[in-house]
């Protein structure tokens, strides 16, 4: 039996134990709150074999503290307080930073309040077996908690509790090792204060205590060279020794955060994300609700040193200074090239050239435009919330003042993010030349309103430029995909027989059978591409005697291993999904799940989770049925395998017949999905090829082709999650975990609309996704057939993105998928591969009683904070997959290029004032072509008029055209980064324009 | 969003430093108070709770009197400043209802109330102070009160509130956590181990009912201890002060029913 006991609290401490403050309420009242604190003795140092703690917790400090540092010649750990972890997070997660640290609760709570990802960085630190980290809960420790004093301010009464703890560790560590007589004293292992705040270290001093600077310790440890470079510069703003010398601001000062607030609340000021415009360095967009086109941003100044995905404060401008967005294509690295790193706080005024043509750039967005091209036009005035993180970034060669190899001259440099919606990162480093052609990561400190670029430190350097490796890893980090090896609290989470794992022999009584179908006789086969290891559904079909059929969905039964609120658990809902890139997948789930224990393979028997409907003859649902269930596939099929099975007029097997009565089904299926107005929608799929398993090279591009058979699998996927949708809804109203695909706006599909009209004739009915979809399958030019999926792919781009929801979180009015014309729809048919599927599992098993549902699963804050981060994972890890083949695009490009010149054909779908925007369907990839010399630009008309080179007539280039182009990879001289370059071959040669 | 107070934090604390299995703090204080008939004043955290006993007595009117047995009347008042929020709550109001409803009900089965024919026994409740365990604060002060009054009670009845964090149980929730966590009101005797009474406003899974009734049920076994030590400090205090001073009457109706705990407190051991 547990021990319950009751905590005394001594009446006569009742200053030190209750703690009263005021609170406002929602409704703006305020009240009086009293808590009260437990303090104890029996807070664990955590340094091993502490003869004075108890052993109830293993601790992990080494009981010597690290000797590896010149200036402290003792054993010792460090106590960073609250500022070390905010600033210089890069360098604590060094592996090369290895001191042992304590992390007070006062400071994990401070840091908790002030930022929520550094928190989130903090706790994976203490998870990571290489470094050690104690967590001291100071504040329930008798002698280390502090209250605040009359007149004392946060921030200093959290300063003294550090200083009170760190005193405590020193005494505590003495009285463990009290001298004994006739021996000489033994040296004691020091607990030594880290901060940059001065006053703070000067008190520590005058209290006894040992305290450095950051800087000052990372002087003195080994790796120092590359230590330094990661500190920030944030944390040195605290040193006085920096004399700040008045400089002229660029940027208009932010408002304060109370003012922000107000006039956001008072709706003077709008607030939103801000969106960097991929063509044009000099504009930007913030969408607000109040207005349907978002606030245009036009010029540095108006942008404020916003970043991409900060959440701003803008005022809009009185609707007479509205503007039109930009038609020219304006690149940072062309026009801003002669920019000096060193000095370019010190602008020699306007006239510079750089600053002309910015000028020119933002005066010409046009006033003469037409009124309705005119959007919202405001200026940032306040930062809400800055969204920075580490950006994967070139050094850009020509801001090096000395590119002396074995120099170790602090200098500073341009890192140019390899993300087109950033601006040039300043930093100094002492590594500069040897930086130079590697992908390296950079974090941005901080952006001055005296400083013409936001300043940043270097983390680390990924690797060589287009090496693998470098090129893999600055991805996954670019879309911020986890992807650290699982550690051993994860893993031990798995089942221990490993991958011996097998069901075992039926028995009633057996635990793993209790409650489960025995569906191992049924003819079930799974359909996937080739080479697919996590094989997650299966399906069978079978006639029944009354003339309906019996279909069945099988799904991995992933939350038989995956239980709530473990480490695998925990992580798997951070990943949120499993990422693919072309020659590499970064699972959610451990291997052993995702590729054996879990993957529906043939001949071995596995655990599901089953969907069985009677369906009658035209595919209507009759009956449905949940259960888990064991089954053993019969087959593991590739879509062309099952296709040419299907299609074999000699096979009858029952096994084939099966597929065939699945495929009858599948086309009613998706006839009456389509009747319904579901969209066919289309998005540039490429496959790569790779030469060889081993050496991965490319490679070749080919468009995938789509079979009967992987239609088949999509549709019974589509009525499985339809189903499950459904039940889970109506179990827990409150909490189901659904997928929702909103409709989008009307006005995103004006400018689509526009164009189709001028250039085709065509119009579009957007009234309804029926609608959308039969106006879509009008578009139609007899001559052209790649040009209905070219209007398809545009049409999808001005839709929105579909999301997870808590059911209770959103009226039930806005459940509908807007493509799938479908009421209500989820995720269960992945679940290896997919967080939510693992939530909807637990879901239906508690709705078919099969297991109680998890309280979390009650909880709609947790529902919703989960699914949060499985959205934002899901929109990264398709954008890390586009880029991954993008990168190999550009690979396969280049090895093509060698043999000769790659010449495409290409699509325009938009036009600049300065060039064209070309898709190439062939290889699924989008490109600019630039024209050095004038041209005519009728934006009315979405038409460019080019002269021709040899002075005859211009000729007219459109969107919808078709053009051939030629596409180059070439390498920029600067950064070494790899660009795809096109130009036109016909209908005019455009290297000379 | 939820509070930014983690309810139970990666070393095991909750945000009062304590850990899973410990209540908080409980002060008994069952000095005699005005014209009642028993008194008790439970602080138990920061949750105050003073109960006034009255009776049995004669019903005031025949209409409430029942002619086998004593009726049981509660009465809940709420101090305006007991949640900091400065909120009247009138005795209609359904919540203070409810509680008076649930006091009621759990001692009516365990008063021998067939002791007392055509009369009365009045439970007056006062909540002073809340954070957290308005209910088992309630009942356990009322217990007291009602022993303190001589009322002879088939046993103790001890309440605690466990509630569930994740897959965590977690005893005697302060008020922080009750906003948060699914939880229930258990009141128990603890010498049979018998439930009689279990609250619950948040739903909460079968295995985790069962989990928390059993260990519900064990905190109320603590609590009885510390109930019996602060009822027997009395009973000798009182002693002491009749050997003193023999001749003093003793206020109330106290003297009579310190002899009924004891006899009970024999059989307990
Ligand atoms: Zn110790």
């Amino acid at each position: 039996m547990v021990e319950i006991t009751i905590r005394k609290r001594p009446r006569e401490d009742a200053v030190v134990t209750q703690r009263k403050f005021f609170k406002k309420t929602a409704r703006g009242k305020v009240i009086k709150v009293l808590r009260e604190r437990y303090l104890r003795d029996d807070v664990n140092c955590g340094i091993q074999r502490c003869s004075l703690c108890s052993l109830d917790v293993e601790p992990t400090l080494p009981p010597l503290g690290t000797q590896e540092h010149q200036a402290l010649s003792f054993g010792h750990y460090v106590i960073p307080d609250t500022n070390v972890f905010l600033a210089q997070m890069d360098l604590i997660e060094s592996p090369l930073f290895k001191t042992p640290i304590v992390l007070l609760q006062t400071v994990m709570e401070e840091v908790r309040h002030r930022s929520l990802p550094l928190f989130n960085r903090l706790k994976m630190l203490m998870r990571t077996d290489e470094k050690t980290v104690w967590v001291f809960y100071n504040e329930y420790r008798s002698e280390t908690a502090v209250i605040r004093e009359e007149g004392e301010t946060p921030n200093d009464r959290n300063d003294r509790g550090i200083r009170k703890a760190t005193a405590w560790y020193n005494s505590h560590i003495s009285l463990a090792r009290p001298p004994i007589r006739n021996q000489p004293k033994p040296v004691l292992t020091t607990a030594v204060l880290l901060t940059d705040d001065v006053a703070n270290r000067q008190k520590a001093e005058a209290e006894g205590l040992k305290a450095i600077s950051v800087r000052r310790y990372v002087e003195g440890l080994k790796d120092a060279n590359q230590l330094l470079d990661l500190l920030s510069v944030k944390g040195e703003e605290i040193e006085p020794t920096r004399a700040a010398a008045p400089r002229q601001a660029l940027y208009p000062e932010y408002l304060p955060t109370a003012t922000v607030l107000a006039g956001i609340k008072a709706g003077q000021l709008h607030q939103g994300h801000f969106n960097a415009n991929q063509y044009n360095y000099l504009e930007g967009s913030v969408n607000v609700p109040a207005f349907t086109k978002p606030i245009l941003l036009v010029g540095r100044e108006t942008m404020n040193r916003a970043i991409d995905g900060d959440i701003v404060a803008v005022e809009v401008f009185p609707e007479s200074e509205w503007k039109a967005p930009g038609d020219e294509v304006v690149d940072q690295e062309s026009t801003l090239k002669n920019d000096d790193a060193e000095d370019s706080d010190d602008e020699e005024g306007e006239d510079d050239v750089e600053a002309a043509v910015e000028l020119r750039i933002v005066q010409k967005e046009g006033t003469k435009r037409p009124a309705a091209e005119k959007q919202p036009t405001g200026r940032i005035v306040g930062m809400v919330k800055r969204n920075w993180r580490s950006y994967v970034c070139h050094i850009d060669r020509t801001s090096l003042q000395s590119s002396n190899p074995g120099s170790l001259s602090q200098q500073t440099v341009f890192a140019t993010p390899v993300s087109r919606l950033l601006p040039r990162i300043r930093l100094r480093t002492r590594q500069a030349p040897s930086l130079v052609g590697q992908k390296i990561l950079v974090t941005i400190d901080r952006w001055d309103s005296s400083s013409r670029y936001p300043e940043g430190h270097f983390v680390r350097a990924l690797g060589q430029v287009e090496s693998k490796e470098a090129e893999q890893e600055s991805l996954l980090l670019e879309f911020d995909v986890p992807y650290r090896p699982f550690g051993k609290a994860i893993l031990d989470c798995l089942p221990k027989e490993g991958d011996a794992w097998v069901v075992p022999p039926k028995n009633a009584d057996d635990p793993e059978w209790k409650g489960r179908d025995d569906l191992r006789d049924l003819l079930i086969c799974s359909i996937d591409p080739p080479g697919c290891q996590d094989i997650d559904d299966a399906l069978h079909a079978r006639p029944l005697p009354n003339g309906n059929i019996e279909a069945g969905v099988h799904i991995a039964d992933v939350s038989r291993f995956v239980l709530p609120d473990t480490p695998m658990d925990n992580e798997a809902a951070a990943r949120g999904t499993t990422v693919y890139l072309v020659d590499k997948r970064i699972d959610m789930l451990p291997e052993l799940l995702g590729t054996n224990l879990c993957s529906l393979r043939p001949h071995v028997e596995r655990l599901a989770f089953s969907v069985i409907w009677e369906l009658s003859p035209e595919a209507e649902i009759v009956n449905v049925r949940f259960t888990k269930s064991v089954i053993a596939s019969k087959e593991a099929f590739t879509y062309e395998a099952a296709q040419l099975r299907k299609d074999d007029p000699n096979m009858h097997d029952d096994l084939t017949k099966s597929i065939r009565l699945l495929n009858d089904l599948a086309i009613k299926l998706k006839a009456g999905r389509m009747a319904a107005g579901a969209l066919n929608l289309a998005s540039p799929e490429v496959k790569i090829h790779l030469d060889s398993a081993e050496s991965s090279d490319p490679v070749d591009v080919e468009q995938k082709q789509l079979l009967e058979t992987n239609s088949l699998v999509e549709e019974f996927m589509l009525l499985a999650n339809i189903s499950v949708a459904r039940k889970i809804q109506e179990t827990f109203p409150q909490t189901a975990v659904l997928r929702r695909h909103m409709p989008p706006p009307p006005t995103n599909f004006e400018k689509l609309k526009d164009v189709l009209l001028k250039r085709t004739g065509r119009s579009l009915d957007v009234s309804s996704s029926g609608a959308l979809a039969a106006s879509l399958d009008q578009c139609i030019d007899p001559n052209e057939p790649a040009f209905n999926t070219l209007v398809r792919i545009m049409a999808t781009r001005c839709m929105l993105s579909a999301e997870y929801f808590c059911s209770g979180s959103v009226g039930r009015d806005t459940f509908g998928h807007y493509g799938l014309a479908s009421p209500i729809y989820t995720h269960f048919t992945s679940p290896i591969r997919r967080y939510a599927d693992v939530l909807a599992h637990r879901q239906l098993s508690a709705a078919i009683s099969y297991s109680p549902l998890h309280p979390s699963l009650h909880s709609k804050p947790y529902v919703e904070r989960v699914l949060d981060v499985v959205n934002r994972r899901h929109r990264m890890a398709q954008m890390a997959s586009r880029a991954s083949v993008e990168f190999y695009v550009g690979l396969a490009l280049k090895a093509r290029g060698i043999s000769g010149t790659v010449t495409e054909d290409a699509f325009v779908i938009r036009t600049f004032r300065n060039g064209i925007n070309v898709f190439v369907s062939a290889l699924g990839i989008e490109g600019l072509v630039m024209f050095k010399r004038e041209i005519q630009f009728d934006a009315e008309n979405y038409t460019v008029s080019v002269p021709s080179p040899n002075d005859g007539a211009p000729t007219t280039i459109s969107v919808f055209d078709k053009v051939r182009v030629k596409i180059d990879v070439e390498k920029d001289p600067n950064t070494q980064r790899g660009k795809v370059k096109m130009t036109l071959v016909s209908p005019v040669n455009s290297a000379s324009l | 969003m939820s509070s930014r107070v983690e309810i139970l934090n990666d070393g095991g604390y909750r945000s009062d430093g304590r850990r899973q299995y410990e209540l908080r703090d409980i002060s008994i204080d069952l000095s005699p108070r005005g014209t009642a008939d028993g008194s008790a004043l439970i602080t138990h955290g920061l949750t105050e709770v003073m109960v006034d006993v009255f009776g049995p007595k004669e019903a005031k009117s025949r209409g409430q009197s029942v002619h086998d047995r004593a009726t049981v009347s509660v009465e809940v008042g709420i101090m305006p400043f007991s949640t900091g929020e400065r909120r009247k709550r009138n005795r209609g109001d359904k919540r203070v209802l409810e509680l008076a409803a649930s006091i009621r009900q759990t001692f009516e089965p365990i008063i021998q109330t067939s002791l007392y024919p055509r009369s009365e026994i009045s439970i007056f409740v006062h909540i002073l102070q809340q954070d957290g365990g308005l209910l088992p604060a309630s009942i356990n002060a009322t217990t007291l009160a009602l022993l303190t009054a001589g009322i002879p009670l088939t046993d103790y009845v001890t309440a605690m509130t466990c509630g569930v964090h994740s897959t965590t149980s977690l005893l005697d929730l302060t008020i922080l956590e009750e906003n948060d966590l699914p939880h229930l009101t258990v009141a128990s005797l603890p010498r049979t181990g018998k439930v009689t009474l279990v609250t619950m406003e948040t739903r909460l899974h079968a295995e985790r009912v069962t989990e928390c009734l059993k260990i519900a049920g064990e905190a109320g076994k603590i609590l009885h201890k510390e109930m019996k030590k602060a009822v027997e400090a009395r009973t000798q205090k009182l002693a002491q002060a009749m050997e003193m001073a023999p001749k003093v009457a003793v206020v109330g109706g106290g003297s009579g029913g310190v002899g009924d705990v004891e006899m009970e407190d024999e059989m307990d051991t």
